[in-house]
């Protein structure tokens, strides 16, 4: 199998791209969607994608706050995303070398595994508050999550894409 | 972690201690809110910072809306606003006898000496969005403290009762649907005067009456209004209509199933009863005074998390 080396070297990564990035992901998990289980968490694939990308910048940290966001606007008991979130981030993290050397598409898979794994979590939780079992469309979100995976990766690289032309030629 | 950085690079705790360290944390928010409740203040200030994501996320269907509504045809407009004026007029009348029976049941109730019961002002809200919670039935509303709703105010449309609110923030209010599993609200059947408890059905979107006698006078078609014995609804708004009685030999309480009367899951447009009426303390009987104008139905169980009566 050979690694998904990028071609040429990827500019270092702004700060201004990953708040935005997270910003734009939870005004896409606010939105009025009509049928909410479809619809894949977006916060998390975000997070995912940075925890891989850069684990040294964002980590459980981010993942925790932004759960916890999640947890306060939809109203649902606070700290279940939050814990799935720095549990998702953890793993992210220690899977990150791992990840980063398969294709876009076997990183989906194990994406895919992740974000189940932090529905699962919130599915804990809330069948410890009380909640009834929720059925099989749980695991739609994530899946359809992990199919956005390619075209999240491909879109969040673009700033540290652009090549490096603005350099002004220098006179010596 | 399959590979340890050297000592020398410094990268804060291990990943493993963080871990530790977040999940205990939201281990206790979550233990502190499900069991204590001590976590208002700090949803509040959560609710007001991820507000401006929750207006940008709608923007755009507000404005798309405003676009269509503008550009929305002349027949369809003219239509519409006969069909208004329609029901204004079928509906006047209704308003005129209310007004005139209300006066009089004013005038009699003061005759009598009871308690006067205080007007509500309705203020009309909006759904901002669902909540984002499969296994609970909520939505939120842009109308908060500053338009004068508060918790336990009941949501009705123009149909019947569609749920109550159960938080407040500033600006917006978590609205539960009846349809929601841990709702209960005290009914009254129009036909017969029997009082109940009609519990949320959860997703199915229905209302269910629990532990009714078989032999109970109860049967499909039946109307229930709220019965306003709790004092948080104003008695006599539509709820639900009874779908289905099942009888089984099996067990020795009937399950109905009613068809909810407001559309719970259609509209967008709500309106919010704010004002209670405030009725004398529950009797000594009760465990606490808190738990006063819990509902006087008979064979009403206890629920055990009774949100909807605070």
């Amino acid at each position: 199998m050979t690694p998904d080396r990028p071609h040429h070297i990827l500019l270092p990564v702004r700060l201004k791209t990953i708040v935005a990035s997270f910003a734009l992901a939870l005004v896409l998990d606010f939105l009025p969607w009509p049928n909410l289980r479809l619809v894949p968490e977006f916060v998390a694939l975000v997070l995912t994608f940075w925890c891989v990308r850069q684990p040294r910048l964002v980590g459980l940290g981010v993942g925790w706050t932004l759960g916890l966001l999640i947890d306060a606007g939809n109203g649902v008991l606070l700290g279940q995303h939050a814990l799935a979130y720095s549990l998702l981030a953890f793993l992210a993290i220690s899977f990150s070398r791992r990840i980063l050397w398969f294709g876009l598409w076997q990183q989906a898979l194990h994406v895919a595994a992740l974000l189940v794994f932090a529905q699962g979590v919130t599915v804990l939780v809330r069948l410890a508050a009380g909640a009834e079992l929720p059925g099989w469309s749980v695991l739609v979100g994530p899946a359809i999550g992990a199919a956005l995976w390619p075209l999240v990766s491909y879109l969040l690289l673009i700033p540290q894409r652009r090549p490096v032309e603005r350099e002004e030629p220098r006179v010596m | 972690m399959e590979h340890s950085p050297p000592p020398f690079f410094r990268r804060g705790p291990a990943p493993v201690v963080r871990l530790a360290f977040f999940a205990s944390l939201s281990l206790a928010l979550l233990v502190l809110d499900a069991r204590f409740h001590y976590t208002e203040g700090l949803r509040r200030v959560l609710a007001i910072a991820a507000y401006p994501l929750q207006l940008a996320a709608t923007a755009p269907l507000v404005l798309g809306e405003r676009i269509a509504a503008y550009f929305s045809s002349q027949s369809a407009l003219r239509a519409d606003n006969a069909k208004l004026q329609a029901r204004l007029l079928a509906t006047a009348e209704d308003a005129q006898r209310y007004r005139a029976a209300a006066a009089e049941a004013e005038r009699l109730r003061r005759l009598v000496g009871a308690a006067e019961r205080i007007e509500r002002r309705s203020i009309p809200a909006e759904i901002v969005y669902a909540g984002r919670d499969p296994y609970s039935l909520k939505v939120i509303v842009d109308k908060g403290t500053q338009q004068g709703v508060s918790a336990g105010n009941p949501v009705v449309d123009d149909a019947g009762v569609v749920g109550q609110v159960t938080r407040v923030y500033p600006f917006t209010a978590e609205v539960t649907l009846v349809t929601d599993k841990d709702y209960a609200i005290p009914v009254q059947v129009v036909r017969s005067g029997l009082r109940v408890v009609a519990f949320g059905g959860g997703s199915s979107g229905m209302l269910e009456l629990r532990f009714i006698a078989p032999n109970a006078e109860i049967r499909p078609g039946d109307l229930l209004v709220t019965s306003g014995i709790d004092g948080t609804y104003p008695p006599g708004l539509p709820v639900a209509t009874v779908a289905n009685v099942e009888l089984d030999a099996a067990h020795s309480f009937a399950r109905v199933l009613c068809q909810p009367a407001a559309g719970v899951n259609r509209g967008r447009y709500l309106l919010v009863l704010s004002g209670e009426r405030r009725l004398p303390p529950y009797p000594v009987e009760a465990t606490s005074p808190s738990e006063r104008r819990r509902d006087k139905a008979p064979r009403a169980p206890r629920k055990k998390d009774q949100r909807d009566t605070r």
